[in-house]
């Protein structure tokens, strides 16, 4: 018998590693919509099972709560089952010895608290408040509810007129998806049971990239309706609106207070993301339904809302969140113009003639956003000789998408984390020399779970710069249309519920400047909705379809395979440019990426609900 | 055209075939179970599986469309597991007591099951009754729901009305109602579609047969039977006898075996609904014209059912005459009490109706005119009329025809052909021609009323009036319709409507055929019944005419409006606004 034994784990336990692995997957890929306490007795029957066994509370009691939430499940508890769930979990969150126990109860806990309701109809009615109204889990996740196994059918038949055709009776922006949509579809793909999620963002870039937007006719409007609808912002929310109004036959007026269209994705986004011209073939295309648009209108300074409300059957408001939040960073002396800016400033006037002078200055980017990545690759082409993110958290807890913090980390951005702007160090001209910064220590996870920083117990830094660029979030200019009526609540406007409406009736809001700033998808939807209940409000049902045939799913056997990422363009070759970066699929690539695609709106509920329908 | 092996045996279709209907075509018949042509194609109960050459995983037949060069074996080790594990797995979840089951012998899946030869079963029984009120006409046996959603399917894609819903995820799947409600709060029309197009017993009316035996046993009692025009053309589909053998005299003789005293025909009713519904329809003309809206027929209690909860402002415009049935019971409980000569509480009405809603309608409480308890007082579905026959072991070939009874028992053709779409309308024209201009037009004059499209439209003139009119049948058509007329885009003077497709022909009382749509077949069999009447105008019904001169006066006379009128504000539906 030798005294000590390397380790080697056996078939059945490599399995188990296989098995915990594939565990991830499934969850990362549960349907919206599975009813809440049967998901949580099984996570709770998973929790059992890796009890140890020696202590009471949780080798008996997380057994005992399995029975009690059965009960509840199969309509045979009380109220009083509830309160003895309750109290049986409580106790096995104070007694038991070891997270395995007092974890599990924790989680019983938050289920029994967060999902009540649910409970609740079990009991009283037997009935579940949750159902899979939308089973296709791309089409339920994406915002706009755009068809996606239907278009990545067309693109493995490369009939890619057709694929556009097609996300366009639901996102009237398939361009800007293809670049820079952060793709929620992705997040619940079934393929991550099996592998990893479809690169569905990539297949619709290789549609729009050989069939562009521009060059694929929209469908004919409607009847003429004789009402008109204006639109105040000519972002992607108010064109999504505008554009699916007039297809229904209304007259549609867009009031654009900057010189161009797009909103956020011309004046927000940079164009090595989302080259300009690619954007004007969404416009284009929207435009070619003859929507007027009326460009350097500012409603509230050149016309009123009020005026636009009196003239029109009805008003959309998409005005976006176009100003920034304050840093409330001071400085130790008087500062000099353009040395602290904020980043809706700086991204919007790239190319214009109030660009910033960045040629070889030393720029510190504060925030840990997309917007922050933005502003600092942007820095970067823009001639600065060195950019330095400075974020408060862990480079993990940024907001910002991993690609796009490696993207700057590749183009030369140095990332400081852990790191809290004190204050601007300035010379006796007025220009700004350091940022001083504290050193956090990161410390308790808050309630949405990213870890709060602290001072840590060191001196501040100093961090030479020139330039100063906040990138800590934007607000909405809200004031002209809180005077008309409409109401405003922490920042934003307020809809009376999901349909948009506002609390004056014809006027709608929707987008950016009421959720606050968020992704494109969610705005272009928030103009779908805005549409569609406008429609309704002026007493039209119009139903938009799309004639385009989909292909019928092939029925190879769905193993195993690599998801095919885009590449980007190399640091050196791109850091010194505007030019896109991202690099689509060849042909060849787009065909094996869309074989991967599980066709959920043929192979499962699909087929009995939700999936393809017209709206 | 696509080229393919099935089974060995090349098969040549037209591309968007599928490999079910591919197979089908060279005379390989492959099982299934949830599978509606165009109506439920979800591939759920894996029955229809086969083995596609060089793929791992099995297809299933009804839902994949073929492709050039495969090859398919529809029986092979593979298949043949599966689909035994599969029809199994679905017995272990159907409470498999055969012999006390309503669709014994009819039932699909005791067919495939017995054709597979299972004779036992590996795994437990684990089927749970979700419970149901035994009051309600539509009745839903959790136990033996095998969750093949057709009713789901049904409901929606038919009849546009979304009442069931799958409920609840995962190994609780089931059907539930939309909207969290019980079915009896519904805004259910009772149509009984999802019956008949259930594969098994999970569904179907309330039986109310037994307590009828009760009755024709008490010799206190006279039991009185009216058959709707439908029922004549399906009563011994189950029973093993063609159309042709099963006559209306048959149906007659097979009745009065039954035990009832008085065999009477709805089709009578139909003739009296005629002078009545054509009478108020002239009347209110020229108002009708001023709103812009046509009167809408009110024989359908589904469609009245319909109307009370999707659209209710068109109300005011149904048709204030009752239905055939309950203008039967009104008169069999005054006039026909009063030619007895006996108490009308004497007298048991029991009537025989294709449809589901009837059970509903009979239970109005505003809807009785006798004052004598219900003027129907039981409703029997085709399915139940056919349950007694074999009950008593009546053998229809041997039956010599025989007459109905008199007076309430003799109708016009116009009368049959009420059980088809279009029918009604075909016999209120007929009339209305004779009432507004004095003659009668040739009787076939207005057949292009008569048909399967979703609906059809004519416009006539009656001696200068311009008349349009249109009959419309199956709900989701109604929908459609309804919101044509809504919108401007129609304009109609009077408009019939059945809420089942092909009218009660087609109704969810009828005999159930699975996978088969017979309302086409049954509606041209009440066509040659109406072709060999020798009365073919309501108002030639000498009963009828009798009806009125001895006991009602006329058409609309403030007796008739008693008797044969009803009020469809006096009675809600479940979620119905209330004033």
């Amino acid at each position: 018998m030798s005294r000590l034994r390397i380790n080697t784990p056996d078939e059945a336990e490599l399995t188990m590693e296989h098995l915990y692995l594939d565990l991830e997957r499934h969850i990362a890929a549960s349907t919206p919509g599975l009813c809440p306490v049967d998901m949580q007795i099984s996570f709770l029957r998973l929790c059992h099972a890796q009890s140890c066994g020696k202590c009471v509370p949780c080798r008996v009691g997380l057994g005992q709560l399995v029975r009690l939430m059965t009960d509840v499940l199969e309509h045979r508890a009380t109220m009083e089952t509830l309160d003895l769930i309750e109290e049986t979990a409580r106790n096995i969150e104070v007694s038991a010895d070891c997270a395995i126990g007092y974890d599990a109860a924790r989680m019983v806990l938050n289920g029994l608290k967060g999902c009540r309701k649910d409970y609740i109809s079990h009991i009283r009615k037997g009935l579940c408040t949750a159902g899979i109204t939308q089973p296709v889990p791309c089409v339920a996740m994406c915002p706009a509810g755009v068809d996606i196994p239907g278009y990545i059918a067309l693109v493995a038949e490369e009939r890619y007129g057709d694929a556009v055709r097609l996300i366009r009776k639901d996102n009237p922006f398939p361009t800007a998806c293809a670049m820079v949509c952060e793709h929620p579809c992705e997040a619940r793909c079934r393929r991550n049971m099996i592998d990893s999620a479809v690169n569905i963002r990539g297949l619709k870039r290789m549609a729009v990239d050989h069939a562009p937007a521009d060059t694929v006719l929209v469908p004919a409007n409607q009847p003429d309706t004789g009402k008109k609808v204006a639109i105040v912002g000519g972002g992607p929310s108010g064109l999504s609106a505008a554009y699916y109004l007039a297809l229904m036959g209304h007259k549609v007026d867009v009031y654009e207070e900057k010189p161009h269209l797009g909103g956020m994705l011309r004046y927000g986004i940079p164009a090595y993301r989302f080259p300009r011209e690619r954007l004007q073939e969404d416009i284009d295309a929207i435009l070619s339904t003859g929507v007027t648009v009326h460009m350097n209108v500012n409603v509230g300074k050149d016309v009123t809302i009020r005026e636009l409300h009196e003239r029109f059957d009805a008003v959309y408001v998409a005005i976006g969140a176009q100003t920034n939040k304050e840093s409330g960073l001071k400085a130790d002396g008087e500062l000099k113009d353009s040395c602290v800016v904020s980043a809706v400033e700086m991204l919007r006037n790239v190319d214009t003639e109030n660009q910033l002078d960045l040629k070889d200055k030393k720029v510190v980017v504060i925030g840990g956003g997309n917007v922050a990545m933005d502003c600092t690759r942007t820095a970067i082409r823009m001639g600065a000789e060195k950019v330095t993110v400075v974020y408060r958290r862990r480079r993990g807890d940024m907001t910002a998408l991993p690609d796009e913090v490696e993207g700057a980390i590749a183009e030369g951005a140095e990332v400081l984390t852990l790191g809290a702007p004190a204050k601007i160090e300035t010379d006796h001209n007025g220009n700004v020399v350091s940022l001083l910064v504290q050193p956090q220590i990161v410390g308790a996870i808050d309630a949405q779970g990213r870890p709060r920083p602290g001072n840590a117990s060191v001196d501040p830094v100093s961090v030479p710069c020139n330039v100063v660029i906040t990138a800590i979030g934007q607000g909405i200019e809200t004031s002209h249309f809180e005077e008309f009526g409409l109401s405003v609540k922490r920042g934003v406007l307020q809809a009376m519920d999901d349909s948009l409406e506002g609390e004056i009736p014809g006027v709608f809001v929707g987008g950016d400047c009421v959720t606050g700033p968020a992704t494109v998808i969610r705005a272009i939807a928030a103009g779908k909705v805005a549409a569609a209940n406008i429609d309704e409000y002026l007493g039209f049902h119009h139903k938009l379809e799309c004639d385009v045939e989909i292909p019928p799913a092939d029925l190879a056997d769905k193993k195993p395979y690599g998801r095919i990422n885009l590449k980007e363009l190399n640091g050196s070759e791109r850091k010194d440019n505007f030019c896109h970066i991202e690099v689509g699929m060849t042909k060849e690539e787009a065909c094996q990426e869309a074989g991967r695609c599980l066709r959920c709106d043929h192979f499962g509920l699909g087929l009995l609900k939700g999936g393809r329908e017209s709206w | 055209m696509v080229n393919l092996k099935i089974d060995k045996i090349d098969v040549s279709v037209p591309e968007g075939t599928t490999v079910m209907e591919a197979a089908a075509s060279v005379g390989i018949k492959i099982p299934s179970l949830c599978y509606l042509k165009n109506i439920n194609e979800i591939a759920a109960c894996r029955i229809c599986l086969v083995e596609l050459k060089g793929k791992d995983k099995l297809i299933t037949s009804c839902n994949n469309v073929v492709q050039e060069g495969m090859e398919i074996y529809t029986n092979s080790p593979k298949v043949r597991s599966a689909r035994r594990t599969n029809v199994q797995l679905i017995l272990s979840q159907h409470d498999s007591r055969c012999t006390t089951c309503l669709r014994s012998g009819n039932c699909a899946l005791q067919s495939i099951a017995n054709d597979l030869g299972l004779m036992d079963n590996p795994f437990p029984d684990d089927w749970v009754d979700e419970g149901w009120p035994r009051k309600y006409p539509l009745v839903r046996t959790s136990q033996k729901c095998i969750r093949c959603m057709r009713c789901v399917q049904v409901c929606d894609k038919i009849q546009g009305m979304n009442i069931w819903d799958v409920a609840n995820t995962g190994s609780r799947t089931t059907i539930g109602v939309t909207g969290q409600r019980k079915l009896e709060n519904s805004d259910c029309t009772l149509c009984g579609q999802c019956i008949t197009h259930c594969p098994v017993a999970a569904l179907h009316a309330r039986e109310d047969w037994q307590g009828i035996l009760d009755k024709m046993a008490d010799p206190d009692v006279i039991t009185l039977v009216q058959v709707a025009p439908a029922v004549r053309t399906a009563w011994a589909e189950s029973l093993g006898f063609s159309r042709e053998e099963a006559t209306p005299g048959r149906m007659a003789a097979a009745l009065r075996r039954l035990g009832f005293d008085y065999v009477f025909d709805t089709i009578f009713s139909a003739d009296l609904t005629i002078m009545e519904e054509g009478s108020e329809f002239l009347s209110r003309f020229d108002s009708l014209k001023e709103d812009g809206m046509p009167m809408f027929t009110s024989c359908c209690p589904g469609w009245i059912r319909f109307v009370k909860t999707q659209y209710p402002q068109l109300v005011p415009y149904l048709s204030s005459a009752k239905s055939p049935q309950q203008m039967f019971g009104a008169v069999s409980k005054t006039y026909f009490a009063k030619v007895l000569g006996v108490d009308p509480s004497r007298l048991f009405c029991v009537s025989i109706m294709p449809c589901v809603a009837k059970k509903h309608e009979a239970d109005i409480p505003t809807i009785n005119a006798a004052e004598k308890g219900k003027d129907v007082d039981c409703v029997l579905t085709t399915r139940e009329l056919a349950r007694m026959i074999r009950a008593d072991r009546i053998v229809v070939g041997a039956l010599q025809e025989e007459p109905f009874d008199q007076p309430l028992g003799l109708g016009t053709g116009a009368g049959e052909i009420f059980g088809v779409t279009g029918g009604v309308m075909e016999a209120a024209l007929r009339s209305a021609y004779y009432l507004i201009t004095g003659k009668n037009p040739e009787p076939d004059s207005f057949r292009e009323i008569r048909g399967q499209e979703p609906w059809r439209e004519s416009e006539l003139n009656m001696g200068g009036t311009r008349v349009r009119v249109a009959a419309v049948s199956g709900l989701g058509n109604t929908r459609k319709l309804i919101e044509k007329i809504l919108r401007g885009e129609k304009h109609y003077d009077f408009v019939e409507v059945m809420a089942c497709p092909g009218g009660c022909v087609g109704g969810g009382g009828q005999p159930i055929h699975d996978g088969e749509e017979l309302a086409s077949v049954r509606g041209e069999a009440l066509y040659r019944l109406d072709k060999k009447n020798p009365l073919r105008f309501s108002h030639e019904n000498p009963c009828v005419q009798q009806l009125y001169k001895e006991y009602l006066g006329e058409p609309l006379s403030e007796k008739a409006h008693e008797l044969l009128h009803t009020d469809h504000n006096s009675w809600h539906m479940p979620g119905e606004y209330k004033e």
